[in-house]
């Protein structure tokens, strides 16, 4: 410091001005009380030249100096034009302090602020990103009106920035902009559109802030982001955490259906605490009528994670999540991390617990494992040992009564007389809640009315006349009691209470009440008016039950009211008058005085004071104050019905443009059928770089889109395995774990596929989707091919168009069985799975190889090898069931890779006993195959019940031809000969490739076969996405990422090749089909 | 969200502001004032308070008030949980969060600040960006600063900041690799009157020292996982190894964290290692009373019991103590009515005792209710639960890295009804 001044000095020469500063720094630290020693016009006269001194020291000692004092809060605003002087300095840190001093003062300054304006555009274009960024800070921070339009093209270009962090601070200046000029919002709904797009964790969570600052009813950006933001959530720090899923509890409030039963409302306690460790699966199956819209499921099953958060606010907003959209029989695993969160400082355990109060009336079970954690500690704050107690009193229930009034004994006893008089409260409503303990709560505080201390007495009797007004029968002792604490208790609320009780009960005890009367007449002057009222009252009940003993006293009493101070007392008192003493002016009420006043008066409900809090968000400020704050967003009721799933849809063939340089440029037609033009331009170059940083973890990087994919762990496990897939199939002996793998991740991607299909026209855009994904994601390096096919459509203006595919060879007619496949439960699967391609299989791939291992008998044979686009639910007639004597058997192609070896087909077979006997020994028989076909079998079904079904599977080696397979069905007694012959489109396996790969690929392709089929279509349905659907019926295809809009491009890999022997080292056979489509 | 910034000391000095949005004028602390005063002790001052255009959610920290201002809907955890993050922060550059260490680097408190919240949203919080932008005071740092006019303040943004592991910093280097881990567990509990436990768990955390070179990826695993009920994670666990394996893997952040901290399963019996006897009676219309506690060893697995501290909050009538220990030393403040016991270790043929007589306040009631004791004790080399770290291993660095695990157990908050 001191050398700093010194340099000072010597520079500036020995002025008077000099001498001020080297006196004040040399002795005092500059960020110190130097104000004290000279007067602040002078210091500031000091700081001036200083600021405008050429050593960088001496104006960094200024600026610090300067900064103590906003610091303060002691006004530094006239050294304006000498710090705004410095905002280029060089010296980052000097920048910086005079950034904080334009943050602070530019408000005030407005036009010489406009001075710094040039400096921070100039910055904006640093090559440096901090510098990029502390700029844009800056300049949306200074809060000037004139620079608006200057702030809205900054931020404009910042959110097209290369750099996360700067994006990150344009989402910041974003809602900077909004405070400032609110006219803006429009533009600045763009900016946001275009950044909630984002796929950076670093800008999630301040864009959705910014969303929720700006628009939070535009509900509608959120829909193309939902699944990512799902999906990334996990990755954003831990602030953004919090905005981001108080955001989606909105969302999912208003796009799914409630998945509460209307049973379950409060009473579900003991149910939620045996299911709660159920599976998610397991329930929706039984549950019929509900099911959970998959994208629901994605949020809560994204979310669980963070309980394990060591962010007490990320840990609250999951659990407020978790209670307020998921099943209720899910939402028991949050009070776990809840009570966790009780060891951390009061000011956590404030909030946490008020909430838990506010959950633990609704529904007992979920806090009543831990009620031990809810006991008090005689250092606990006030504050939190209330709470604590009102969690207790919520919790108690028969079984934990005793405990609980034992443990309430200790209170009770409190030094913190506050906290004893809740706990007294406390067990008047236990004793009202559980009726068993009623009469040992009462007998307790009667036992409190000898207490020495007065607020425990007084309390006790509140409570003790609370209780006594549920139950009137046969508590004349207690009321005798009670009258004789009156001349001992002063506490106001108490006495009035006796007199109350006195009062209603004054025909029970008829010999005290009018004494109690006299005595309280006497010291009626001296009463506080709570308890003049009631004397009155008193007075007015003993006139009409007991007129001869009591008249004069209350007249007495009545007069003495009459010239009371307060008016409220002088009112009752004439009122109360008017009311019972028989006049000639008394009116016709006079006659019911007696009914008025010795009504049956309904017993007052103890009820907890979290009780009205349940309508306000849990976790937010106003459920917190109990006050709906500003700005809060109410939580809206769960729709009746669902809108729309469909528009969270993603077109994942974006991801294609990375993959493929050539068709960066171009749009795919789909894409732009379904989404805005808009949207699509502004899918930009950045999002290459950006993949690396998004995937969740290292190891994900393997799979090149699982960072755009969402960068879940389970993508990046599927898209490992499916890397391994095609290396395995090279290298002939395909490892047995790669198999797994992939058949796991295959598994997944098929069952979301078969959904599709029923999904209707409406999806077949997804499905088109599905088929690049998966496209891509099975990967490339084989190489050769033997043939090519063309296939062309023409398209005609007329209302129909047909397309011709041609392929291999002559087509097979297939069967046009539509009935359903009972291999899996559509319907569940319907319910259970994204209908999306790419981010993440809703169940991991284990839960549904359990489920295929409930419908197949040999359960773990039946699996796959890569993701098909497309499973076609249709079923081909295998024996039918006149001919089969009650047998019947129909099959179809799962289109899965056959585990009993590489080159066989699966073919599933469902068999299905129609008849009233059991079958028995169902078998294969004799096989009469062509030369070079193999079949693998399936192992002898030992019976089959009437009614009963079983799909098997097996595979067969059809040498890529369509010959015919004849064998015989067996059954104990009787044989059939039955034949599969296979449609040329399930031969074949899809393949991912670029398009880059796919065009090597293809020049690569030596012959052609051909096969050829029709495709129809009405001409307003004449989508891509709509033949693409067509074609991945008829045939196990994959599509390859076109840049060119109207060229779908085929792949397949012929199952099983003989022609390879040709080729030596090529171990499989490609064939490619272009499918032209003019139009 | 976070409008403005408030410290305020004890005294109810407000010494330093700090706005990230229009200036709020210093006057809406009075009704953060006021609310001090209804409550009457600090420690009862409502967190989230409200008046008529702000919303104030404090915190109270190391006899400092931490006051924030805001106007709109915000969930006040979020609030707190930062506030409290400051704390941290200030604790972890300055040694020590007080008054005199915030005002003598109030600059370096401003600039923190600054970075932590963007227009009242947090921006960087994780200090070990933090540091890389702003460098923490060293005396030498200062001295070379003022010969060299270089900066504390960094000019390239920390590269932790655009990586998915924002908690470690780049380019660490270290002569000697080493990573330390201390298991300490503490037992919260509540014995009654009678000496039965009414209620008992254990609360434990990892704390890591972590000084590695380089980007090392661990993995810590135990003996006895599944005794590990609810666990939160520090952001480096992956979560999913835990899940699946019950391990520990992470790129552990450079310096001092806390690795996990968890709850030992309530199904477990927690032993309890001491035992107190204890009686205190006063005596009906006089102005004395009896006052006589001994501390004895239970279940302590053979490990000596050290640090016995034993507070005891007496009741107001109380007016003066006169003791005898025949072990450590104890204070009792007249004030507070504060009883000190410094007990020490726990030699087992001599049991520490303390007894005496209590003078009272003549002529007041007699005081309902017994005092209760709060125990603090320490057993070195023991974690009770049982836990243990099987082993610590290292990939992605080729160092062979020293590698420690320490236990400790402590009294966590341990009450003893009399």
């Amino acid at each position: 410091m001191s050398s700093n001044s010194f340099a000072y000095n010597e520079q500036s020469g020995g002025g008077e001005a000099a001498e001020l500063g080297q006196e004040a720094t040399s002795t005092i630290s500059p960020s110190g009380a130097f104000g004290l020693f000279s007067s602040d016009l002078k210091k500031n006269e000091d700081l001036k030249q200083m600021l405008e001194s050429s050593k960088d020291s001496a104006k960094l000692d200024a600026m610090k100096r300067i900064v103590g004092m906003i610091a303060k809060g002691k006004n530094a605003s006239e050294l304006f034009p000498a710090v705004v002087k410095n905002v280029a300095s060089k010296n980052i840190e000097i920048k910086k302090l005079v950034y904080v001093y334009l943050v602070r003062y530019a408000e005030e300054q407005q036009d010489l602020a406009l001075l710094s304006i040039s400096t921070f555009q100039r910055a904006l274009k640093d090559p440096n990103q901090l510098i990029r960024a502390s700029a844009l800070r800056v300049l949306s921070s200074i809060r000037v009106p004139i620079i608006v339009p200057i702030m809205m093209l900054a931020i404009k270009e910042a959110s097209a920035d290369l750099s996360p962090y700067v994006r990150k601070n344009a989402a910041h200046a974003i809602q900077k902009l909004y405070s400032l000029d609110p006219e803006q919002k429009e533009m600045l709904i763009e900016v946001i559109e275009k950044l909630l797009k984002d796929k950076s964790t670093l800008v999630a969570g301040s864009v959705v802030m910014a969303f929720e600052e700006v628009c939070p009813d535009r509900i509608d950006l959120i829909h193309k982001n939902y699944r990512k933001l799902c999906n990334l959530l996990v990755d954003v720090e831990e602030w953004g955490q919090v905005v981001i899923i108080h955001m989606l509890t909105r969302y999912a409030r208003t796009q799914f259906v409630s998945p509460w039963k209307e049973d379950d409302g409060l009473e579900d306690n003991e149910k939620n605490f045996y299911e709660s460790d159920d599976e998610q699966k397991g329930k929706s199956d039984k549950k019929k009528p509900y099911t959970m819209d998959p994208d629901h499921r994605l949020l809560i099953r994204n979310t669980k994670p963070l309980l394990q958060s060591r962010n007490a606010a990320v840990v609250m907003a999951v659990a407020q999540l978790y209670w307020h959209i998921s099943p209720r029989s899910e939402a028991g695993i949050i009070s776990k991390s809840l009570v966790r969160l009780l060891r951390s400082n009061r000011e956590v355990q404030y909030i946490v617990l008020q909430n838990i109060a506010t959950m633990s009336i609704q529904r007992k079970g979920m806090f009543e494992p831990y009620l031990k954690s809810f006991y008090v500690r005689s250092t606990d704050p006030t504050m939190i040992k209330t709470l604590k107690l009102e969690i207790l009193t919520n919790l108690a229930n028969e079984a934990n009564i005793s405990t609980l009034l034992r443990e309430f004994q200790t209170y009770v006893k409190s030094q913190d007389k506050q906290f004893a008089a809740a706990t007294i409260q406390t067990i008047g409503r236990c004793a009202t809640n559980i009726t068993e303990v009623t009469d040992t709560c009462l007998n307790g505080l009667v036992c409190l009315l000898s207490n020495r201390d007065e607020i425990v007495v007084a309390e006790s009797v509140v409570v003790i006349k609370k209780l006594l007004q549920m139950q009137p029968a046969q508590h004349g002792e207690i009321i005798k009691h009670m009258a004789k604490l009156l001349d001992s208790i002063t506490v106001p609320v108490a006495r009035a209470s006796i007199l109350w009780l006195i009062g209603e009960n004054c025909e029970r005890v008829p010999k005290i009440a009018p004494d109690v009367l006299r005595k309280m007449a006497k010291s009626f002057t001296s009463e506080d008016d709570l308890v003049k009222l009631q004397i009155v009252n008193l007075g007015a009940k003993l006139y009409l039950t007991n007129s001869k003993q009591t008249k004069l006293l209350t007249q007495y009493i009545l007069n003495l009211g009459k010239y009371d101070q307060n008016y409220d007392i002088r009112d009752r008192t004439r009122f109360i008058r008017q009311l019972i003493v028989p006049n000639e002016k008394s009116g016709a009420l006079s006659k019911y005085a007696k009914k008025i006043f010795l009504a049956q008066k309904p017993a007052p409900l103890l009820e907890s004071p979290f009780k009205d809090r349940d309508h306000f968000q849990l976790g937010t400020l106003s459920h917190t104050l109990n006050i709906k704050a500003s700005g809060y967003l109410e939580l809206s009721n769960w729709p009746e019905v669902a809108p729309d799933p469909s528009v969270r849809n993603v077109e994942v063939i974006e991801l294609a443009k990375e993959w493929t340089p050539a068709g960066k440029t171009k749009k795919e037609r789909p894409a732009k059928k379904f989404y805005s033009e808009s949207e699509d331009e502004e899918e930009d170059g950045e999002e290459e770089e950006e993949e690396v940083e998004d995937s969740s973890d290292s190891s994900t990087d393997s799979g090149g889109e699982s960072g755009e994919s969402g960068g879940s762990d389970e993508d990046s496990g599927e898209d490992r395995s499916e890397e391994d897939a095609p290396s395995g199939r090279q290298s002939e002996s395909a490892s047995e774990a790669e198999a797994e793998s992939k058949r796991a991740a295959k598994r997944s991607l098929k069952t979301k596929r078969k959904r599709d299909s029923e999904d209707g026209k409406k999806k077949s855009e997804k499905s088109k989707d599905s088929a690049s994904s998966s496209a891509e994601s099975s990967s490339v390096e084989e190489s050769s091919s033997d043939s090519e096919s063309e296939s062309e459509s023409d398209s005609e203006p007329e209302s129909r168009k047909i397309t011709k595919v041609k392929e291999r060879k002559p087509q097979q007619d297939r069967n046009p069985h539509t009935k359903d496949v009972c291999l899996l439960d559509l319907d569940d699967f319907n319910s259970e799975f994204t209908p999306i391609a790419l981010p993440t299989p809703v169940l991991s791939p284990s839960l549904i190889a359990d489920l295929e291992g409930l419908n197949l008998s040999t359960s773990s044979s039946v699996i796959s090898v890569s993701t098909p686009v497309f499973v076609p639910t249709k079923t081909h007639v295998l024996l039918h069931r006149m001919s089969g004597k009650g047998l019947a058997a129909q099959y179809f192609f799962p289109r899965q890779p056959c585990i009993f070896g590489d080159k066989m087909v699966s073919v599933q077979i469902t068999l299905s006993n129609t008849s009233d006997r059991k079958i028995e020994n169902i078998h294969i028989g004799e096989k009469k195959l062509p030369v070079g076909m193999q079949m693998h079998v399936f192992n002898p079904i030992d019976s089959l019940e009437p009614e009963g079904s079983i799909t098997v599977s097996m595979g067969i080696d059809f040498c890529d031809s369509t010959q015919t397979a004849n064998f015989q069905l067996c059954t104990k007694n009787d044989c059939f000969n039955v034949n599969i012959q296979p449609p040329v489109g399930e031969l074949l396996l899809p393949v991912a490739m670029s398009e880059k790969d796919f065009k090597k690929e293809q020049g690569a392709l030596t012959g052609m076969n051909e096969t050829s089929a029709t495709i129809v279509a009405v001409p307003q349905n004449f989508t891509p996405s709509m033949i693409l659907q067509k074609v991945v019926n008829v045939a196990n295809l994959g599509a390859v990422p076109s840049g060119q809009d109207n060229i779908h491009r085929w792949l397949k890999e012929i199952v099983v090749n003989y022609v390879m022997t040709h080729f030596g080292h090529q171990k499989y056979l490609h064939t490619i089909f272009s499918v032209f489509f003019h139009g | 969200m976070i409008h403005s910034l408030f410290l305020i000391n004890c005294s109810g000095d407000i010494f330093l502001e700090k706005h990230w949005k229009s200036v709020v004028s210093q006057s809406v602390c009075d009704y953060f004032f006021e609310a001090q005063e209804k409550a009457a002790d600090v420690e009862n001052v409502p967190p989230v308070i409200s008046t008529p255009h702000h919303y104030l959610i404090s915190i109270y920290r190391d006899k400092l008030f931490f006051v924030s201002v805001i106007q709109t809907e915000v969930p006040p955890l979020f609030v707190i949980e930062f506030l409290h993050r400051v704390a941290d922060t200030f604790q972890d550059y300055f040694g020590e969060c007080s008054e005199a260490a915030i005002k003598d680097n109030v600059v370096i408190v401003y600039e923190l600040l600054e970075e932590m919240l963007d227009n009242g949203f947090p921006l960087a919080t994780e200090s070990n960006i933090l540091k890389e932008l702003i460098k923490p005071p060293t005396i030498l740092r200062s001295v070379v600063n003022s010969i060299t006019g270089s900066s504390n303040v960094g000019d390239t943004l920390p590269t932790g900041q655009l990586s998915n592991i924002p908690w470690r910093r780049a380019g660490v280097k270290y002569t000697n690799n080493e990573a330390y881990f201390d298991v300490v567990e503490e037992i919260d509990a509540i014995i009654d009157k009678s000496g039965s436990t009414v209620f008992a768990e254990i609360q434990g955390v990892i704390d890591a020292c972590i000084k590695l070179s380089g980007m090392p990826d661990l993995s810590l695993s135990f003996m006895n996982p599944r005794l590990l009920d609810d666990v939160s994670f520090h952001p480096c666990i992956r979560f999913k190894r835990w899940e699946s394996e019950r391990v520990l893997s992470f790129i552990p952040p450079d310096g001092n964290f806390r690795l996990i901290s968890y709850r030992v399963s309530s199904q477990n019996l927690v032993a309890i290692p001491v035992y107190v006897k204890h009686s205190i009676s006063f005596k009906e219309n006089s102005s004395c009373g009896r006052f006589d506690v001994t501390i004895g060893p239970k279940q302590n697995m053979g490990k000596t019991i050290e640090g016995i501290t034993v507070t005891v909050h007496m009741p107001k009538v109380v007016l003066n103590m006169n003791l005898t220990p025949t072990q450590g030393s104890y204070t009792f403040d007249p004030v507070t009515k504060v009883l000190t016991w410094d007990v020490g270790k726990i030699a087992p043929q001599k049991l520490p005792s303390l007894k005496g007589m209590v003078n009272l306040q003549s002529g007041a009631p007699k005081p309902e209710e017994n005092p209760s004791l709060n125990i603090q004790f320490k057993i070195q080399q023991l974690a009770i639960s049982g836990l243990k770290v099987n082993r610590l291993d290292m990939y992605g660095e080729k160092y062979k890295p020293f590698k420690g695990v320490k236990y400790v157990t402590k009294a966590g908050k341990f009450q003893v009804r009399t």
